[in-house]
C-alpha cells in the first residue's frame, strides 16, 4: 500500500510540475510574442537530427536482435517440409528486410535532409508517372516471387499425404490432448460424439463407434434416465424437494437423453459389426505422441468442445481442432528426440505439441509431449503390456461383457423416420 | 454579416451546446473525449497483462490495488487475463480506432473542407455519438461482472463465446459484449452514412470530387467500407445471440460443453470466423485509411510541399478499399480450408502490398526536396510512415500461407498489428489531435511538450512491438497466460521469451507513462492554451478559413468557393509558399 500512495503522489506532483512548467513558459513566449506554430530554427534542428539518431539506434537493435535472438533460439525444423519452410523463410527475409531497412532509412534521411532551411523554397513536384509507375511495378514483380514460391510450397505441404503415411488422429478438448493410433489397418475407427463416456465401466473419451461402446453408452444413458425418473418421482411424491426451474430442467433433460440413446439405437442398426473391427486394433493416449523417424504422418484433428489448435513449433506445423469436424495435416518427422538434444546441446529437449487457439482459462497449460524415436522404440513403447496406450476394443481377457440393453418400444415409433438417412 | 448564419441560429441552452448538440464540430470533440477516455482504460488493461507476462506469479502491488479480487494476493487470475486482453483489444479495435478516430475526424473534417453548413443530418449525427457511448458505458460496465468480462479474445469465436459452461465470461460479460457491440455498429453505420451523403451532396462550389483533399477521400471510402462490412458483423453477432439464447445451431456441431452434451448440430463454427472476418479485414483498413489520410494532408503542410501523385493516393485508397474485401481469408489458413482457396486468399493478399507501397513512396517523395517543419503533427506523421512499412512488411510474411504455418496465432502476429495499429493508426490520431486542435478548441496546444511526447512514445512504442517480433518466431502462442510450458521441454526458448518479456513490459510501462504528457498538454491547452489564429499552419484547405469561434453554420457569410486543388504548396510564381483553395487561379496558372 505505501509504495502505491508513494507513486500516486510522485504522478501528482509530476503534473504539477509540468503544469507549472507550462505556465512559466508561457509567460516567457507571451513576452517575446512567440506563437507555438512557429517552430524556431533551433528545436527544428534538433528533431530532423534526432531521426537520425533514432534510425540508428532502431536498425542497431535490429541487428542485436537478430543476433541475439534470431533463427539460433528456436531449433532447426525438425520435419521435412519445416525444412523447406525454413528455405522459403530466408528468402523472405532477406526480401522483407531489404525493404524494410531501405525505406526506412530513406524516410529518415530524407526527415533530416529536407528540414526546414532558411532560404531555400520546397521544390514543387506535384506528380510523375514514370516514377510512380516504376514504384508499382517493382513490388508487384517481387511480390510475383513471393506468391509463386509460397504457393509450390503451400501445395505440396497441404497436398494428400502418400499411402505409406501412418493415420493417427489428436483429439483435443479443454484442456488436453489425446493420440489416437489406427493400429495395424492404418485406418481409424469411426467416432461420434454421442458416443463419448467417462462411465467407469467403459469409458470411451474419444466417442469411438463400436457395437461394445453403442451398448454401453446406451446403458449409461438409461441409468441416467431411471434415476432421474426417480427423483422426479419423489418430488412428485413430496418425498424429495426441488425448485421449480430445478424440476423441469431435469425434465428437458432426461427428454434430451433419451432422443439421443434414440439416435444411438438408430446409428446401431446402420452400422454393422464392421465398423468394430475397423476400431478393433486402435490404441489411444494421452501421455505423449510417440513418432517415428523418416516416417510420415497423416493427422487428423477433432475437438470435443471448443476451437484448439495444434501446433508443433519444431516440426513448423499447426493445424486448428473444431468442433463438428475434421482437419488434417500432415509431415515426416525428420530428427530423433536425441538427435535434437544434441543439436540444440539440451539434454533435456523434448518436442511438444502446445494448444494456439484460445480454449478456455487453462490454455496455456494445454499441451502433449511429442517424442520421436526409432522404429523399435515405439514397437515396445506401443506394446499393450507395457501399459502406455489403451486399445480402444479391451483385449479378451480384459473385455467387460456388453449390458443387456432393451430398446424403449414407444420412443421407437415415434422417432423412426427420424434417424434414418 | 453574420446575418446568413444567424438564419437558423437557434437559441442554445448548456444542454443542447455541450450534451445533445447537433453541431458536427462539438460531435467531433464529444467522440474525442470519450474514445481518450476509453484509450485510457485500455492502456491501463494492457499495462496489468504486461506485468504478469514479465512476472508471472508474483504478487504485484498495483495489480491488487485496482484489480482486488480479481488479483487475489496480487497476482492476477487466469480468467481474468484473459478478459483484460479481449476487453483491451475490442476497445482499442472499435472503440478508439473506429469511433475515436472516424468519429472525431471524419466529423470535424468533412464540412470543414467541403465547404459544408454541417453534417447531411444533425440529428442522425447526434444519435450516432450517444449510441457510441451508451455502448462505451456497457462495455465498460462488462468489466465488473462477477463472472467477469468476455474473456474468448476480441475476436470471440465460437463455441467459446457462447457456452459459458467452456469460461465464465462468455456467461453475462459476453451478453453485455455482444450488446456494446450492437449498439456500437448502429453508431458506426449512422455515423457513416452520413459522411458518405455528406461527401456527395454537400461540397461547396467548385469542389470538385478531384479537388477534395485526400483526408476526404480516406473518410469517404472507410465510410464506404464501413457501411458495406459493419452489417455482416451484425449478422454474425445476431445469429451468435440466437445459438446462445434460443438453442439454434449456427456456429454448433455435436460439441460437449463442460459435461453437458448438446443436441446443435450442423452447425460451423467457421462459419463465424468468415463472417466475422469478411468485416474483421475491412475493420483494419476502416482503422488505417483515416489516419493515411490526416498524414496526407500534414505531410504536405509541413513540408510546404503538395502531395506527391495526388491522383495514385487516390487510386490506391480506392485499391486498398476494394481489396480489402477479398482477403478475409488470411485470418483462416489453418482453419481447414481448402489449400486452393486458401492460395486465392493468399494472391489477394498480397496483391493489397503493392497500393500500400505506392503509398509509402509516395509520402518518401512529398518529403523529397521539402522544407520540413517539424510541429508535433509532423513528427507523428513521419513515426506513422515509418511503422506502416515496418507493419507492413510483416504482413508480408503473415499472408503468405505457408510462412502463416509456423507464425499463425504467436506473438509475430500481435506484433504485426500492433506496428499497423498500434503505431502508425494511433499516430494517426495523435498527428490528428495535434494538427486541428486550433479548430477545435481555438487554442494551441504546447509544441515542446507534444514533441516530447513524440520522441518517448515513437521509442518506447518500437520497444514495445519490435521485440515482440522475436517472442513470436521463437515460438511463442498469444494468448498465454504464462510461457511456463517452454520451462519443461526448451530452456533455452524460455529464457529467451522471458528476457523478451521483461524488456517489452518496461517499455509498455514507459509508453503508458508518456501519454500523461499527452494528457495534459491536451487538457491544459483547452483552457490555458495560446490563442489560435485562423490558419496557423499556413494551409491550403478550407477549414483553415472559418473563425477561430465556432460559429453554427461554419461560415458566417456566404460559404467559400473552391478554385484548386488543397496542395499548392511552393508553386513557383506564387508570392506566398501557399495557396488556399478559395484563391482564384491566376490567368494562365493551371489546375494540378
Ligand atoms: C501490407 C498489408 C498487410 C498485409 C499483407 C497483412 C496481412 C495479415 C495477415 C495475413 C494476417 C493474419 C495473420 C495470422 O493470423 O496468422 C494479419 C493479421 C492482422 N492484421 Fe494485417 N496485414 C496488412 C496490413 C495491416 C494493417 C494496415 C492493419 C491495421 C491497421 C492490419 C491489422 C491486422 C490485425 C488486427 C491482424 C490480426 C487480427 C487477429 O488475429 O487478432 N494489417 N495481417
Ligand atoms: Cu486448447
Ligand atoms: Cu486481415
Amino acid at each position: 500500500m505505501g509504495s502505491k500512495v508513494i507513486i500516486l503522489i510522485v504522478i501528482i506532483l509530476a503534473i504539477v510540475a509540468v503544469a507549472q512548467l507550462l505556465k512559466m513558459y508561457d509567460a516567457i513566449v507571451a513576452v517575446r510574442g512567440k506563437r507555438e506554430e512557429d517552430v524556431d530554427l533551433k528545436t527544428n534542428n534538433l528533431n530532423a537530427t534526432l531521426f537520425i539518431v533514432f534510425m540508428v539506434v532502431f536498425f542497431g537493435s535490429f541487428f542485436y536482435l537478430i543476433s541475439e535472438y534470431g533463427r539460433g533460439r528456436m531449433p532447426i525444423a525438425a520435419s521435412e517440409h519445416g525444412v523447406e519452410i525454413d528455405w522459403l523463410y530466408g528468402i523472405n527475409w532477406v526480401i522483407v528486410f531489404t525493404v524494410y531497412l531501405l525505406t526506412n532509412a530513406l524516410l529518415f534521411i530524407f526527415a533530416f535532409r529536407y528540414r526546414y532551411k532558411p532560404g531555400v523554397k520546397a521544390f514543387y513536384y506535384p506528380h510523375n508517372n514514370k516514377l510512380e509507375m516504376i514504384w508499382t511495378v517493382i513490388p508487384a514483380a517481387a511480390l510475383a516471387v513471393i506468391i509463386i514460391l509460397g504457393l509450390m510450397t503451400w501445395n505440396n505441404i497441404m497436398g494428400k499425404a502418400s499411402d505409406d503415411a501412418v493415420v493417427v488422429e489428436i483429439y483435443a478438448k479443454q484442456f488436453d490432448f489425446t493420440a489416437r493410433y489406427s493400429g495395424d489397418d492404418n485406418k481409424l475407427g469411426y467416432s461420434d460424439y454421442k458416443l463419448i463416456s467417462n462411465y467407469a465401466d467403459n469409458s470411451n473419451p474419444l466417442g469411438v463407434v463400436t457395437q461394445n461402446n453403442m451398448d454401453w453408452r446406451i446403458f449409461e444413458i438409461q441409468q441416467g434416465i431411471l434415476e432421474a425418473d426417480s427423483l422426479l418421482k419423489a418430488v412428485d411424491e413430496g418425498k424429495a424437494i426441488l425448485s421449480k426451474a430445478n424440476y423441469l430442467k431435469r425434465v428437458k433433460e432426461s427428454e434430451k437423453m433419451a432422443r439421443i440413446e434414440t439416435r444411438i439405437w438408430n446409428m446401431k442398426e446402420r452400422f454393422g459389426d464392421s465398423v468394430t473391427v475397423l476400431a478393433n486394433d486402435d490404441f489411444y493416449t494421452k501421455t505423449q505422441l510417440f513418432l517415428v523417424e523418416d516416417q510420415e504422418y497423416s493427422f487428423v484433428f477433432r475437438s470435443q468442445d471448443v476451437i484448439h489448435s495444434a501446433y508443433f513449433p519444431h516440426f513448423r506445423a499447426q493445424m486448428n481442432c473444431v468442433p463438428g469436424q475434421r482437419t488434417t495435416f500432415k509431415f515426416k518427422p525428420t530428427m530423433t528426440t536425441a538427435e535434437m538434444r544434441k543439436e540444440t546441446n539440451n539434454p533435456e529437449f523434448n518436442y511438444i505439441l502446445l494448444c494456439n487457439k484460445i480454449c478456455g482459462k487453462s490454455h496455456s497449460m494445454m499441451n502433449m509431449p511429442v517424442y520421436v524415436g526409432t522404429q523399435e522404440e515405439f514397437d515396445a513403447w506401443s506394446d499393450l503390456e507395457a501399459g502406455n496406450v489403451k486399445p480402444i476394443v479391451a483385449a479378451d481377457s480384459l473385455l467387460v461383457a456388453a449390458p443387456h440393453i432393451v430398446k424403449p418400444v414407444v420412443e421407437e415409433s415415434t422417432n423412426d423416420h427420424g434417424g434414418h438417412h | 454579416m453574420a446575418a446568413t448564419a444567424h438564419d437558423h441560429h437557434v437559441k442554445e441552452s448548456f444542454i443542447t451546446k455541450y450534451l445533445f448538440s447537433q453541431d458536427h464540430k462539438m460531435i467531433a470533440k464529444q467522440f474525442l473525449v470519450t474514445a481518450i477516455f476509453m484509450a485510457i482504460v485500455a492502456v491501463m488493461l494492457s499495462i496489468f497483462f504486461r506485468i504478469q507476462l514479465a512476472w508471472p506469479g508474483e504478487s504485484n502491488s498495483t495489480l491488487a490495488f485496482f484489480l482486488g479480487d480479481w488479483a487475489p494476493d496480487g497476482v492476477l487470475d487466469r480468467s481474468m487475463y484473459l478478459g483484460l486482453v479481449t476487453i483491451h483489444g475490442t476497445i482499442m479495435v472499435f472503440f478508439v480506432l473506429t469511433g475515436g478516430l472516424s468519429g472525431t475526424f471524419s466529423n470535424l473534417l468533412i464540412p470543414l473542407q467541403l465547404g459544408a453548413r454541417d453534417m447531411a443530418s444533425g440529428l442522425l449525427n447526434m444519435i450516432s455519438y450517444w449510441l457510441f457511448f451508451l455502448s462505451s458505458v456497457i462495455m465498460l460496465a462488462s468489466l465488473f461482472v462477477e463472472t467477469g468480462p468476455a474473456a474468448a479474445g476480441w475476436t470471440v469465436y465460437p463455441p467459446l463465446s457462447v457456452y459459458e459452461q467452456t469460461m465464465p465470461g462468455s456467461g453475462m460479460g459476453m451478453t453485455l459484449w455482444l450488446t456494446s457491440m450492437t449498439i456500437f455498429i448502429a453508431s458506426s453505420l449512422l455515423g457513416s452514412l452520413n459522411y458518405v451523403v455528406t461527401v456527395l451532396n454537400l461540397r461547396t462550389k467548385g469542389m470538385k470530387m478531384t479537388r477534395m483533399p485526400l483526408t476526404i477521400w480516406a473518410f469517404f471510402i472507410t465510410a464506404v467500407l464501413g457501411i458495406l462490412s459493419f452489417p455482416v458483423l451484425v449478422s454474425a453477432v445476431v445469429l451468435m445471440l440466437m445459438d446462445r439464447t434460443l438453442g439454434t445451431s449456427f456456429y454448433i456441431n455435436d460439441a460437449i460443453v463442460g459435461t453437458e452434451i448438446l443436441e446443435q448440430s450442423g452447425g460451423s463454427p467457421i462459419l463465424y470466423e468468415h463472417l466475422f472476418w469478411f468485416l474483421g479485414h475491412p475493420e483494419v483498413y476502416i482503422v488505417l485509411l483515416p489516419a493515411l489520410g490526416l498524414t496526407s494532408e500534414i505531410v504536405s503542410t509541413n513540408s510546404r510541399k503538395p502531395i506527391f501523385g495526388y491522383r495514385a493516393m487516390i487510386g490506391s485508397i480506392l485499391a486498398i478499399g476494394f481489396l480489402s474485401f477479398i482477403v478475409w481469408g488470411h485470418h483462416m489458413f489453418l482453419t481447414g480450408m481448402n489449400p486452393f482457396l486458401g492460395g486465392v486468399f493468399v494472391f489477394t493478399t498480397l496483391l493489397i502490398a503493392i497500393p500500400s507501397a505506392v503509398k509509402v513512396f509516395n509520402y518518401i517523395t512529398t518529403l523529397w526536396k521539402g522544407s520540413i517543419r517539424y510541429t508535433p503533427a509532423m513528427l507523428f506523421s513521419i513515426g506513422l510512415v515509418s511503422s506502416f512499412i515496418t507493419g507492413g512488411i510483416t504482413g508480408i510474411i503473415l499472408a503468405d500461407s505457408t510462412l502463416d504455418i509456423p507464425v499463425h496465432d504467436t506473438y509475430f502476429v500481435v506484433a504485426h498489428f500492433h506496428v499497423v495499429m498500434g503505431l502508425s493508426a494511433i499516430f494517426g490520431l495523435f498527428a490528428g489531435v495535434y494538427h486541428w486542435f486550433p479548430k477545435m478548441y481555438g487554442k494551441m496546444m504546447n509544441t515542446k511538450l507534444g514533441q516530447t511526447h513524440f520522441w518517448l512514445t515513437f521509442v518506447s512504442a518500437y520497444g514495445v512491438f519490435f521485440p515482440m517480433h522475436f517472442v513470436g518466431i521463437g515460438g511463442a502462442p498469444r494468448r498465454y497466460y504464462d510461457y511456463s510450458v517452454y520451462e519443461g521441454f526448451d530452456g533455452n526458448q524460455f529464457e529467451m521469451i522471458m528476457d523478451l518479456n521483461v524488456v517489452i513490459s518496461i517499455f509498455a510501462i514507459v509508453a503508458g507513462f508518456a501519454q500523461i504528457l499527452f494528457l495534459i498538454n491536451f487538457f491544459w491547452s483547452i483552457w490555458n492554451g495560446q490563442k489560435a489564429t485562423e490558419n496557423p499552419w499556413r494551409a491550403n484547405s478550407l477549414e483553415w478559413t472559418t473563425p477561430v469561434e465556432h460559429v453554427h453554420g461554419n461560415w458566417p457569410g456566404e460559404l467559400p468557393e473552391v478554385h484548386r486543388w488543397p496542395y499548392d504548396y511552393s508553386k513557383p510564381g506564387m508570392d506566398e509558399d501557399y495557396v488556399p483553395q478559395i484563391v482564384p487561379l491566376k490567368e494562365g496558372e493551371e489546375d494540378h
